[in-house]
This record gives C-alpha cells, structure tokens and sequence, in this order.
C-alpha cells in the first residue's frame, strides 16, 4: 500500500474553502487540471455513494465514488472506481481543520493505493505534487486574490 | 456538562523540531510561561505512558496531570488532569501536530474536554483557551526563536559535524538538456562562515541554460554543477556563523553555481532566512527573479508613474513578477509573449498591453501604441531582437540587457546610443546583493510586496531534481509559463 499525504495552509476560513471545495461535482471550478465534471444517474453530489465522472486537462477519464462527507469536520472520501492512472484500491481524504489563530485553515489531502512495482515513485509525485499541491496552489491563489 | 475547548496555530518550524520539545511531557516549565516548575513523580521517566507530572502555574495553581498515551509516529499525545486547585473536572486534553509539507511547518492542534462548576463554563475555558493554549503557542514560538531547544538539550553547534550523503545534477559535457545526470555525492560539514543547507527546492533560471551549454566556461568548469538558489532548513552551520540556527527555514542566491543538489553548503552572506508567510517553494521560485525586478525597477530605471516600460518573455518568472510590480508602482507595461495563452496570463499580472510575436517583432506595434517608444527595455532576447529593441526604444529611454535566449548580442556603440542619447546596461544581479545587508533589504523588499500584491505571484511549475533536463527542454523551447523548481 502506497500512501501519499500533502497539507497546506490557505489564508481563508475553514467555512469559505470548505465552501469552494465541498461540492463533489464542482471540480472544474477550482482545481486547474480538472476540465468537466457530472454526477452519473442524475444523484445529487452530496449522496453519499454517487459517481462523478469527469476529465483531466489531458483527456483522461476518471470515475471516482463519494464514500464519506462531512460538513462537520469538513471531510471528504472518495474512491477511484476507474482512471488511466493505473493505480488499485485507491482511496482518498481532503480534510480541512480551523486554525484559530489567525484567518487560515490546514488542508489536508492524503491517498492510499496499490499499483504495479517500480511505478511507487513516479504515482506518488503524480498524485501528490501533480494533483493534491497543484489543488492547493489553486485555492492559494484564489484565497489570495480576494 | 461537559464543554470543548480547540486552539490550533502555525509554527514556522519542521514538526520534528516542535515535537522534539513538545514530546517530553515535562518540558513544558521549559517553554511554557505559565508553568513554572514541573517534576515526574515517582521518579518515572517522562515518556512513560501513566507517569504523573506535578507542576505550579505562575499565579500558584497546584496540578498534576498523567500522560495517557504517546504516539511518536502521528506527533500526538493525551494526557488528563488528575487533581488541581483549579477546578477542571474531568479534564482530558489532546495535542497533535502535523506536518505542513508545502512549507516545512507545523500545524499544531490543542483540544480538550472539561466539565466546570455551574457558572463558571465561560472563565474556565477562557483560561484554558487563551492562558493556557494561545499562551503556549506564543511561548513556543518565543522558545525556538531564541534557539532555547537547542541549547537546553546541550546542542553543540554542529550536532551533525559529519559528510552527509547527497543527490546532485552533474554535467561532464556542455551541451543539450541531456547532458545532466544525477550523482550521488556527499557534502562536508560546513566550514568556516557556511551553512549547510536540506534543499526543498531550486529555483530555475534561465541563466543555468547557459552554463549548461558551457556559454560561460569560466563559471562551471568541468564536471560541475549548475543551479545559482534554492529554499530549505539549516542542517547545521560552521564555526562564526550568527544569526542562523539549524532548522531555520531559508533561501539563498550566490553567484557560485552548485544549487542542483538536495545538499549545500554556502556562505551565510548568501542566505536570508524567511519569514513565515513566504513558503520554500514560493522562495526557491522567487528569489533572484524578484532580487532581480526590485534592482531593474529601484537601480536601474528609478520606476516613476507614467514610465513606458517594454518587457520581452513577459510571461516568464522575471517577466510576471517585473510585470505586476511595476504597473503596481505605476508605470505603464507592454510585454511581449510567443502565444495567445501566455498573452492572457501577461495581461492578468499587470500588462497593459501585449504584443505575441514569435519572430521577435514588436517596434511597430510598441510605437502604435506608444509614439515615443519605450522609456526601459527589459531584454532577455538577444542578439536576434537587437534592431527591433533599439528602434522601439525612446530618446533617452534605457535598454537593459538581462539574457540571450537568441544569441549574444553584439556590441553596442557609442555612436548609435548617442543617436538617441540612450543608456545601455548589462547588470548581474549578483552584483546588486553583494553584502548581506544589501541582500536582507531586497529580500525584506520583495517579501513585503508579495504580502501586500504588488506582486502577484506566477504560477510555479515544479519538477523533481531527477527530471532537471525535462525542465530545462521545456524551459528552452518556451513551453512553460512562470517559473520553474525543482523539488528534492
């Protein structure tokens, strides 16, 4: 088992970034890498077990399942059901945490998985710096602007 | 009923170094300003899960709390109060921390529960929140500043006085991007006024392209290692070194190139540490490209509102940030990009206008827009751009020549600078950081105009050490935006 963990602090309240991420189909909204999202059988994107199906930048298509979300302590899980990734019983957690010392939250993005051996390596840097940092670059700069 | 209390902060510090304090469960007379004398009773050790630890505050409050649990592993402990003048009932308090891995920090977490006498809820979780808690968070940051954790252990000033094993990018042959390979090596305890850093990240520039091609032999002899900034922690720091403590999070720029590695040793006039809102990669992206704007604009071209500013490779690291900073400052920019997208990204940092040319030509439409031409002509383009920048050029304007992505330029004479009674520069930005002074003040500079946006900052394309040819391949054929790092 693979485990990959990237965290960060974004200069916004847990509620506002939670606002901006919570929603499971709204993907392309604020991660850059993502270019469509829906939700597969008309589900609402808050049931827990409904699909999204969507596309990366580069063409990919990924189907992933909501396994758990809460608006109490600002959790999401999810599990890939299928990508071009070649990864196995991939399961994933963003958290985000108050930090009550000033206006900013901690974010948390953290992956477990299998895959083919030799490929740990370059999966890791793949799914960690290239989607989970790149995610949070994104709200920095979002949280920044504004 | 029983009520809970959170606190939670950012410590601008790795989280082996606040656990190693933050572990021992009697160290806490040690950082803590309200505790004032603590002992493990029985003669326990502190890290024994159920010894008892019996302690006064500062106003007299009598406690003793027992450790519950310690997990090295997730930086977590538990512990509960036991029996205390104070009256907490009940009470059961967890501290955790966890690693803040995009900036080497510390994210600290301090929940409890507790149960009060009636009437008394709001006082007593105020005294655990704020005189317990938020002090403790001040008291341990004023504690690693000070570098008391390193003294009271009995630190030397070199705890790790010994080689250390390394990962660098070697170039045997000038050449292509291809010719740089990884290279194990070790790096010597620091000597004399250096510090050996734990690089996090390199910053790219485009000027490690013309050592690599050998452009500059005299710089990078053979086998060498290119790279001239980088962002991590102090190992540790040799003999005369003031005011750098390992773990301190800092950045450097020096005019010796060596910075492809995961380990370095350099000299301490070179390294600035940095502040908590500035995080190692957004260093390692920023420093010389941002050292860089602040002399073009404060030196160089005494920025003034009004001032027409031509600036090529506009949506490039120096580019976006020269960019920004100067129509934040009040000058008027018009940047030059090679395609429609890096155009958009150029306008959305501070270009009033751009120009996407692929064949270096831009005087026209500059002087469509400008009829004077521009006052300051920021140049990486070289000796292919040569007619075209001095015919976009104003009277009296100022061409500063930064690079030579097309080839060296050739000589400027006199005759055509007077011509239009024009200035010529060719600066090395080293040249402008060259004491320790000089380079805390730019440093100072460029962080506070990050803090408050005058620059934005560009987007930052990060490869790992390993795949330093892919960057610079992508870097060279002017695929990228931003700047590029290379994460260790």
């Amino acid at each position: 088992m693979i485990r990959v963990y990237v965290s960060s602090v974004i200069a916004a309240s847990a509620d506002s970034v939670w606002a901006r991420i919570r929603d499971f189909n709204g993907l392309p909204q604020w991660h850059p890498l993502i270019a469509d999202s829906r939700i597969e059988n008309q589900q609402p994107a808050d049931r827990v077990g409904c699909v999204r199906a969507f596309h990366t930048r580069d063409g990919g298509r990924i189907r992933e399942k909501l396994l758990a979300l809460s608006d109490y302590d600002f959790t999401c899980t999810y599990e890939i059901l299928e990508s071009p990734m070649g990864v196995a019983n991939y399961v994933a957690t963003l958290k985000l945490t108050p930090v009550t010392d000033g206006d900013a939250c901690f974010a948390e993005w953290s992956a477990e998985f299998d895959c083919e051996e030799g490929r740990e390596r370059e999966l890791s840097d793949l799914i960690g710096q290239g989607v989970f940092q790149s995610g949070f670059e994104a709200l920095k700069r979002y949280f920044a602007r504004r | 009923m029983l009520q809970k209390v959170i606190r939670s902060a950012v410590i601008d510090a790795p989280v082996e170094r606040v656990w190693a304090v933050l572990c021992d469960f009697n160290s806490h007379d040690d950082w803590h300003s309200v505790v004032q004398k603590s002992r493990i009773e029985a003669g326990r050790d502190s890290a024994e899960v159920g010894c008892v630890r019996a302690f006064t505050l500062q106003d007299g409050s009598f406690i003793r709390e027992q450790l519950l649990a310690l997990d090295d592993s997730n930086y977590r402990f538990t512990y509960c109060i036991v029996e205390a003048t104070v009256p907490l009932e009940r009470y059961v308090s967890t501290v955790t921390l966890k690693p803040v891995t995009d900036g080497n920090r510390t994210f600290w977490h301090w929940e409890s529960n507790f149960g009060t006498p009636p009437g008394r809820e709001r006082e007593l979780a105020n005294l655990v929140a704020t005189g317990v808690y938020e002090a403790g968070f001040a008291s341990l940051r004023r504690h690693l500043e000070q570098g008391a954790d390193r003294r009271i252990k009995g630190h030397s000033p070199m705890p790790m006085a010994l080689p250390l094993p390394s990962q660098r990018i070697e170039i045997e042959a000038y050449g292509g991007h291809d010719v740089m390979r990884v290279r194990s090596a070790e790096v010597p305890a620091p000597g004399p006024g250096q510090v050996r850093i734990r690089q996090r990240f390199i910053g790219v520039n485009y000027f490690d392209i013309y050592l690599r091609r050998g452009s500059i032999p005299d710089l990078l002899p053979l086998p060498g290692t290119p790279g001239m900034e980088a962002a991590g922690s102090v190992i540790d720091i040799g003999e005369g070194v003031s005011g750098l403590m390992p773990s301190d999070r800092v950045a450097y720029m020096g005019p010796l190139p060596g910075a492809y590695a995961s380990t370095r040793c350099v000299p301490q006039d070179w390294v600035i540490r940095l502040p908590a809102h500035i995080e190692d990669q957004v260093a390692a992206a920023l420093l010389l490209k941002g050292i860089t704007a602040d002399y073009l604009l404060h030196d160089l071209a005494h920025i003034r509102p009004g001032q027409r500013w031509l600036v090529h490779a506009a949506a490039g690291g120096v580019g976006l940030i020269l960019g920004s900073w100067a129509s934040r400052l009040g000058a008027r920019v018009i940047g030059t990009v090679s395609s429609p997208e890096k155009a958009r990204l150029a306008r959305d940092h501070g270009c009033d206008h751009v120009i996407v040319t692929g064949e270096y030509r831009f005087a026209d439409e500059a002087k469509s827009v400008w009829s004077g031409g521009a006052d300051v002509i920021v140049d990486g383009l070289g000796d292919a751009a040569f007619e075209e920048n001095f015919a976009a050029l104003a009277p009296c304007g100022h061409w500063i020549s930064l690079g030579q992505a097309s080839g060296a330029p050739r000589a400027v004479s006199s005759e055509l600078l007077v011509s239009k009674s024009a200035s010529f520069s060719r600066p090395v930005a080293f040249a402008y950081v060259a004491t320790r002074q000089k380079l805390a003040e730019r440093a100072d500079r460029l962080w506070a105009a990050v803090a408050d946006g005058s620059v934005k900052l560009p987007p930052i394309e990060p490869h790992s050490l390993a795949a330093a040819s892919r960057a610079h391949e992508r870097l060279e054929s002017r695929q990228t935006t931003g700047a590029l790092v290379l994460t260790v």
